[in-house]
C-alpha cells in the first residue's frame, strides 16, 4: 500500500502506524458513562467496505491523517490532515 | 460408513468403488431447534457436540459458502495448550484433550501429530519468561520441558544456532503440541455431525436475523427464511457483519495474518518452531513443505491477502533462523481475516436477545480452539449456561473491564494484539 500523505505527497505505507478507525475525534466526555466510554474504546462498525481510519506518518513528516480506505481492497480514498478534519467539524 | 484397515484393504481390492459421500446435501427444513451459521470448524463442532453431547439433532449449519473453505483451510494448523491465564489455560487443556481422542471419536484420519512445539529463546530474561510460562503449563497438568542449548542443538540440528545477534539460548518444548490437517478436520466433524442427523447446508448465506420482542425467531437466507428458536453465530472472520444482522456491534477489528508455504523438501524440521526474536514460527508437513507465518499485517483488513513488508519481515526472520530456507522457493502465500478483540481473547457468551449466541474474536488462535470452542458453544446453546472452562469468556468484560483476558499483558485496546 502507499499512502498520499498531503503534505509528502504518495508515500509507501512502511513510513506510517495504523492507528485504527477514526474515532479519536469523537471522544466522550468523562461523565458520559461506561457503555458510552465502552463502545468509544471497543465497540466497531468494522466495515467490510470502506472506513475512515487514523493513520500517524510517524517516520515522515509527524501528521495525523484521516484516510479513507476500503477495507476488501486495500484502495485508498481521500487523506485529509486530521486537524482540517477536526477544524472542519467544529 | 465406518472407516476402517479392513474397510480401506477391501475397497482397494474391488476398484475403490464402495465409498460414499461424507454427508448429504439436504435442502433446509422451515423449521429447527437450533441453528449454527457458519460452516466452519468451530461451527461444525458445535453442530457435532450438540449432537453428541446433549442429543439435539434436529439442527442445522448454514455455510454461505462450502464446507472447509474459510480459516479453517487458511491457518498454519497448529495445536498446543501453553496458555498461561486462569480462563484461558483450561480452555485450551480441554481442546488438547478433545484432540488427543478426537480421530477415534470421530473415526476420522486428521492427520493429528504430536509433535511437539519448541518455543526458542535467545537471551537469560526470554528464558525466565519462558520458565515462568512452563511452571504455568505444568500446573495446569499439561506438559512443558525446558530445553537447554546443547538439547536444542540435537532437536533442532538445521537452525543457525550460533547467529551473532540472535544465539539461540535454548526453547520451552511442549510435546503433546503439534500439527493436525486443517481440512480433514472440519471434515471429519462435517461427517461426525451429519451421521448424527445435523443438516449441513451449503451455498446458504444468512441475510438477516428475525427477532421479536428481543428474543429470536429465526434467520432469513439466500434459500429461504428458516425458524429456530436458538441460533449461534459461530463466524469469526465477518463477526461484525453478522452481529450487525441483529443490531449488535462488537468489539472486533478485523485484520489479516498471512502465511506461506515453500516447495517440498526432505525433512529438516521437525517439531513446529517459533523464533524468539522476530513474528515467525514454522513447522514442515507431510508433503515436506515449510509452512511458515507470522504476524498480523497490523491495519484492518478483510481482503484475504497481505502486503509487501509483513512477508518481507517474516522471510528475513526464517532466513535468520533457518539460513538453508533461502534455497527453497515458496509455493504459496495466503491471508486469513481474524476477529481481532482487544484483549486478544474469544468470546463465548449469550447475548441481550433471547436465544442468540455469539461465538467469536478468536483473534490469530483459532485453530487449536476447534474442539474445545464448539464443545463449549454447545454446552452454552444447549444448556443456557457457559461451560466452566469458557466461563471468562464473556462479552461484556469490556464495559465493567472486570475478568478482561489479556494473555499477552500489552494492554486492553485494539491495535495492540
Amino acid at each position: 500500500m502507499r499512502i498520499a500523505c498531503p503534505i509528502c505527497g504518495e508515500r509507501d505505507s512502511r513510513e506510517f502506524s495504523y492507528k485504527g478507525h477514526a474515532l479519536a475525534l469523537e471522544r466522550p466526555t468523562e461523565d458520559a458513562g461506561a457503555l458510552a466510554w465502552d463502545d468509544y474504546l471497543h465497540n466497531r462498525d468494522n466495515v467490510a467496505g470502506v472506513s475512515e481510519e487514523l493513520w500517524f506518518h510517524d517516520m515522515g513528516c509527524g501528521s495525523w491523517l484521516v484516510a479513507e480506505r476500503n477495507m476488501v481492497t486495500h484502495a485508498f480514498g481521500a487523506v485529509r490532515l486530521a486537524e482540517d478534519v477536526k477544524e472542519a467539524s467544529a | 460408513m465406518r472407516f476402517s484397515a479392513l474397510k480401506i484393504l477391501k475397497e482397494g481390492l474391488t476398484g475403490n468403488k464402495g465409498w460414499t459421500p461424507h454427508w448429504r446435501d439436504p435442502a433446509p427444513k422451515p423449521e429447527y431447534d437450533a441453528i449454527i451459521i457458519g460452516g466452519g470448524g468451530h461451527g461444525l463442532s458445535t453442530a457435532y457436540y450438540l449432537a453428541k453431547n446433549h442429543g439435539m439433532t434436529n439442527i442445522a449449519v448454514l455455510e454461505k459458502g462450502y464446507i472447509g473453505g474459510g480459516n479453517v483451510g487458511r491457518n498454519t494448523t497448529i495445536v498446543r495448550a501453553n496458555y498461561g491465564l486462569e480462563g484461558n489455560s483450561q480452555f485450551y487443556s480441554h481442546s488438547l484433550k478433545l484432540w488427543e481422542g478426537l480421530e477415534q471419536d470421530l473415526n476420522y484420519n486428521a492427520m493429528m501429530s504430536q509433535r511437539g512445539v519448541i518455543n526458542l529463546f535467545h537471551s537469560d530474561g526470554q528464558r525466565d519468561a519462558a520458565a515462568k510460562r512452563a511452571n504455568m503449563m505444568i500446573s495446569q497438568g499439561d506438559d512443558a520441558i525446558l530445553l537447554d542449548k546443547t538439547t536444542v542443538r540435537e532437536l533442532l540440528p538445521n537452525l543457525n544456532h550460533d547467529n551473532i545477534r540472535f544465539p539461540i539460548y535454548g526453547g520451552l518444548y511442549h510435546k503433546r503440541g503439534g500439527t493436525a490437517r486443517h481440512d480433514a478436520v472440519a471434515w471429519g466433524f462435517a461427517r461426525g455431525a451429519d451421521q448424527r442427523g445435523v443438516d449441513l447446508i451449503q451455498n446458504c448465506e444468512v441475510t438477516g436475523i428475525d427477532i421479536v420482542d428481543g428474543v429470536v425467531q429465526g434467520v432469513q437466507t439466500t434459500r429461504g427464511a428458516i425458524k429456530a428458536k436458538k441460533v449461534g453465530m459461530v463466524v469469526a472472520g465477518r463477526s461484525s457483519q453478522v452481529a450487525a444482522m441483529a443490531g449488535m456491534r462488537l468489539p472486533i477489528e478485523s485484520h489479516v495474518l498471512q502465511a506461506f508455504v515453500t516447495e517440498g523438501l526432505k525433512p529438516c524440521i521437525d517439531h513446529v518452531v517459533t523464533f524468539g526474536m522476530g513474528h515467525m514460527y514454522m513447522s514442515q508437513s507431510d508433503k515436506g513443505g515449510l509452512v511458515f507465518g507470522g504476524d498480523l499485517d497490523f491495519y484492518a483488513s478483510y481482503a484475504q491477502r497481505g502486503n509487501l513488508p509483513t512477508k518481507e519481515h517474516v522471510m528475513e526472520a526464517a532466513m535468520c533462523l533457518l539460513p538453508q530456507i533461502g534455497k527453497a522457493r515458496v509455493l504459496r502465500s495466503w491471508g486469513g481475516i481474524m476477529d481481532m478483540t482487544p484483549d486478544g481473547s474469544f468470546i463465548i457468551d449469550k447475548t441481550h436477545i433471547e436465544g442468540f449466541f455469539v461465538n467469536a474474536g478468536w483473534c490469530y488462535g483459532g485453530f487449536k480452539a476447534v474442539p474445545a470452542s464448539g464443545y463449549c458453544m454447545a454446552h452454552l446453546m444447549a444448556t443456557g449456561q457457559p461451560h466452566e472452562v469458557a466461563m471468562k469468556h464473556r462479552l461484556d468484560r469490556f464495559v465493567t473491564g472486570r475478568g478482561l483476558m489479556d494473555e499477552e499483558h500489552s494492554g486492553s485496546q485494539h491495535n495492540l494484539h
